[in-house]
């Protein structure tokens, strides 16, 4: 049992316990239902510490239990922890840790609640910090919904000071001093007389401190790490080809697998013939999964090239097969039996919508994430203990996986969750896990590492979902007097959930996602969300229900102002009166100059807060002999507290690519119940040669921290939308604007 | 028979069907990783290497085109120790996201510096846009690969 201290803030108890040669720092927890990762053994109504900081003869280690997909969370999760120790970020290694429940993340489901990020009434705050609850009843160590920051921003900050109040109150009663009088540099601390002890001295006595009262967190005026822009943890490995994602693990004797299944998702396998497949030099053995095949061989181009010899009978899909049905069933669910949700309902919309009113129809298709590394993971399973080697980003879920499949106990399962090649919200699936333990099973005793080819990846996802909104209004006198927005789609967390095995009752907040909080007011101002029967499988795609629902409320948002005659900025603002959004509104403004207009170029401007976060944007186009060109971005953010600038700004400028690449030419389609789309030349990119310069401010206006990794995307397709009605008089409803626009 | 080439100034000798791409000969033959499998149909990029100092797409080269050749990767470019000029550029510009790309990346910019040490912005454009980044580098990449023609014309 280690030391304890109590610190008041969310009941969090922080200590730190001896390892042996070390000490570990974190956060204490009783009575807990979740196992524990790193300290075994304990018996009945003892505790255990969930680590973030273990320091050690050989240095300090950080624990940043989230994914690190390249939104940087490990660098910005660390530099939490080493502000409060007076470290650099040099001096630190940085890991993801264990699979392990304590290391739950309580703010993804804090946006879940039916308040608008805007709400601060004391109601919608406790309801927040009830989310805290569930969250750990479910014990999901995930990293999605923007929230590791908001999550850690804290917990991080408390290990950090924890480690440094007891490494100076070790290093004082050596020196028999009191402890007010020594201060930390570098990973040092500094006695009266300038003597410097190193952290790695202390560590051993650091585990005998009694923690008796809460170490001050920094003041914001102190931070040295804090606000300022960090060189990454992980940037000299991506440099220099050395970096390890799951993919790129070797093992001696390992084999190497692809798979082939049901292109028609959740289709069965009737039947496959791999006579040919078997004699492909290379191949060693075709593993059958539930819905198609492995192929194991000495090298993966074996493998791939034996799968391409199988002959399947794949089975009919479980949907409706074409992209025309699917539409023709999103189109008849506006249906007061499909109705989800109304989470918004100001005024009596009803009343002053009376039939002949503005109506416009709007529509978006499925799209797959195609991160650049196509899914892969590694495992060996030898003498009843399996380790699995994945970038994902639910390692707990793999655990529970591990013990349904494979019969294995969480003890005897090891996750190491490697660095990923993108995420983007694909690598919150099990598909490639159960995968790879089949695989493993089969191959019992040799290490296997399963890598898909890029057209499995594409034709196999859990995609953005296909989307409609069909929006009613009336403008009186230059004013938004009825706004009446409905939008259908499949429900991400039903479908995406389900694949995992649970149910969430209740309305599905993505379906209204970017649309329903969105700090507008209007007084008559409706939003309906109507669930689509599930389909396709879908899933969270960067910004979730924002990616669709922005496009749909900001190109109509933009038609209305052109209908009131009012300047689209300035339409907004009327009706906006959150503090924190009309300055990200104002800034990029002043930053695009709005109001000006080089010859031959238009700007159009969109806004969406999506999870919590408040993001305007500018696109400038033009057009040329070679197409539509984009010329200039603009974006303003407001994340309440900028923790790394330098990747705040990266995190702003890739989710605009990414909302680009969806809003010019992404589009995913159905035929005969399978994807039609295979590889990056029918699924393409935007491409550095499309891509103009994207200059981004960050505001700390409002109350709350905020992530970033998603809410850069949503206004991005509407922004352009509106960029080319202002330049050619042609509006777009419908994504992707390729279809309409030809582009440079 | 086995096939024999240079990679990264050492000698390596393959024992595998001539048809494999180099792409799967380096990554599961030599075990040198940092050469990606993006797409397997030369639209991606993040499998590039040189092949005697010339940007291939190493899945659609053929291990037995290579033999007699030089191979040069990632890995040979420069090491952690040692980094050459373009890694510098994109370790300062601090360009890598997810960075599942940047080696072919680095590799195409590398190749281009060779031959037009001044690029323009058109010039970038044209030399990497067979390079595919999902997490939206490009602005950073861009700026690094002027700061990379900067540093290489000071040495």
């Amino acid at each position: 049992m280690g030391r304890v201290m109590k610190i008041a803030r969310r009941g969090f108890l922080f200590g730190s316990v001896a390892l042996l040669g070390g000490v570990a720092f974190g956060w204490w927890r009783y009575a807990t239902p979740h196992g524990n990762p790193l300290i075994a053994g304990l018996g009945e109504g003892e505790a255990a510490l969930t680590p973030y900081v273990l320091i050690d003869a050989q240095g300090v280690t950080v624990i940043a239990p989230r994914a690190e997909m390249g939104q940087g969370v490990h660098t910005t999760l660390a530099a939490l922890v080493a502000e409060e120790m007076d470290l650099d970020l040099t001096q630190i290694r940085v890991i993801h840790g264990p699979a392990s429940a304590a290391y739950y993340n309580s703010a993804v489901l804090g946006e879940g609640v039916p308040f608008a990020p805007t709400d601060q009434s004391w109601i919608a705050e406790t309801m927040r910090g009830a989310m805290d609850i569930p969250a750990k009843f479910l014990g999901f160590q995930i990293t999605g919904g923007s929230s590791s920051i908001p999550d850690g921003f804290e917990k991080m900050r408390l290990a950090g000071a924890a480690a440094r109040a007891a490494l100076v109150q070790a290093a004082a009663k050596r020196l028999n001093l009191s402890a007010d009088q020594f201060t930390t540099e570098a990973g040092h601390v500094i006695a009266p007389d300038g003597t410097r002890i190193p952290y790695t001295d202390l560590a051993v006595a650091a585990a005998q401190i009694d923690l008796a009262a809460e170490p001050p967190l920094k003041p914001r005026a102190d931070w040295r790490l804090l606000g300022k822009t960090q060189p990454r943890v992980d940037m000299l490995g991506k440099v220099t080809g050395t970096a390890r994602f799951a993919s790129d693990l070797r093992l001696p004797g390992m084999r190497f697998a692809t798979v082939r299944t049901n292109p028609r998702q959740g289709g069965a396998m009737n039947g496959f013939d791999d006579s040919v497949a078997k004699s492909v030099a290379g191949v060693e053995r075709i593993v059958p999964l539930p819905n198609g095949v492995a192929v194991v061989a000495t090298h993966t181009w074996a493998a791939l090239q034996g799968a391409e010899a199988i002959a399947f009978d794949w089975g009919p899909a479980p949907y409706p097969a074409t992209s025309a049905e699917i539409s023709e069933v999103l189109r008849g669910s506006f249906t007061e039996a499909r109705k989800d949700s109304t989470n918004r309902n100001d005024g009596d919309v009803d009343a002053v919508l009376t039939g002949d009113d503005w109506q416009a129809e709007y529509s978006v298709p499925y799209l797959a994430h195609a991160t650049m590394e196509p899914m892969s993971s590694a495992a060996l399973l030898k003498d009843g203990k399996l380790t699995i080697w994945s970038g994902n980003q639910l390692p707990t879920q793999i655990l529970t996986e591990a013990q349904t499949l494979l019969g294995l106990p969480p003890e005897a399962v090891t996750v190491e969750t490697t660095l990923m090649g993108g995420g983007f919200g694909r690598r919150a699936e099990m598909d490639i896990i159960r995968q790879t333990l089949i695989v493993a099973q089969a191959m019992e005793g040799t290490p296997v590492l399963v890598t898909w080819s890029r057209e499995e990846d594409t034709t196999h996802d859990g995609y953005r979902p296909a989307a409609m909104a069909r929006v009613r209004a009336k403008v009186d006198g230059g004013s938004l007097v009825a706004f009446d927005f409905a939008t259908c789609s499949s429900a991400v967390v039903e479908s995406q959930v389900g694949r995992l095995g649970y149910s969430v009752p209740g309305p599905d907040g993505t379906i209204v996602q970017g649309a329903w909080e969105q700090p507008y007011r209007f007084a008559n101002h409706r939003v309906t969300g109507y669930r689509a029967p599930h389909m396709v499988p879908v899933g969270s795609w960067r910004s979730v229900g924002a990616s669709q629902n922005a496009f749909f409320h900001e190109t109509a948002i933009d038609e209305l102002a052109h209908l009131a005659g009012i300047d689209p900025l300035e339409f907004r603002l009327t009706h906006i009166d959150d503090l924190p959004t009309r300055k990200v509104l104002e800034a990029v403004a002043e930053m695009s100059g709005w109001g000006t207009t080089a010859p031959g170029r238009a700007k159009g401007l969109a806004f969406c807060m999506s999870f919590g976060v408040p993001v305007a944007e500018v696109v400038e186009v033009e057009n040329t002999p070679e197409g539509l060109r984009l010329t200039n971005i603009w974006a303003a953010a407001d994340v309440g507290i900028a923790l790394d600038p330098g990747n705040i700004e990266a995190q702003v400028q890739g989710a605009i690519v990414y909302g680009l690449s969806a809003a010019i030419r992404g589009e995913i389609t159905l035929a005969d119940g399978a994807v039609e789309q295979q590889n990056f030349w029918d699924y393409e990119p935007l491409r550095l040669s499309q891509c103009p310069p994207i200059t981004t401010r960050i505001l700390e206006n409002q109350s709350h921290i905020r992530g970033i990794g998603e809410p850069g995307t949503p206004p991005i397709a509407p922004a352009l939308g509106n960029a080319i009605f202002a330049l050619n008089g042609q509006r777009l409803r419908d994504l992707p604007f390729a279809k309409s626009v030809s582009f440079a | 028979m086995p096939i024999t080439f240079t990679v990264n100034g050492n000698p390596a000798t393959l024992d595998l069907p001539p048809e494999m791409p180099l792409l799967w000969a380096l990554r599961d033959g030599l075990n040198l990783t940092g050469t990606k499998y993006g797409c397997g149909v030369a639209a991606c990029g993040a499998c590039t290497v040189h092949v005697d100092g010339q940007a291939v797409r190493s899945c659609q080269t053929a291990l037995g085109d290579v033999a007699g050749a030089s191979v040069t990767t990632i890995e040979g470019l420069g090491t952690p120790a040692a980094l050459n000029a373009v890694q510098m550029a994109w370790l300062e510009g601090q360009v890598a996201q997810c960075g599942y790309c940047q080696s072919g990346q680095i590799m195409q910019a590398a190749a281009l510096l060779s031959t037009t040490p001044n690029p323009t912005d058109a010039e970038i454009d044209e030399a990497m846009s067979g390079n595919l980044c999902r997490c939206g580098a490009y602005p950073r990449i861009r700026a690094a690969v002027h700061d990379a023609a900067r540093r290489l014309q000071e040495v």
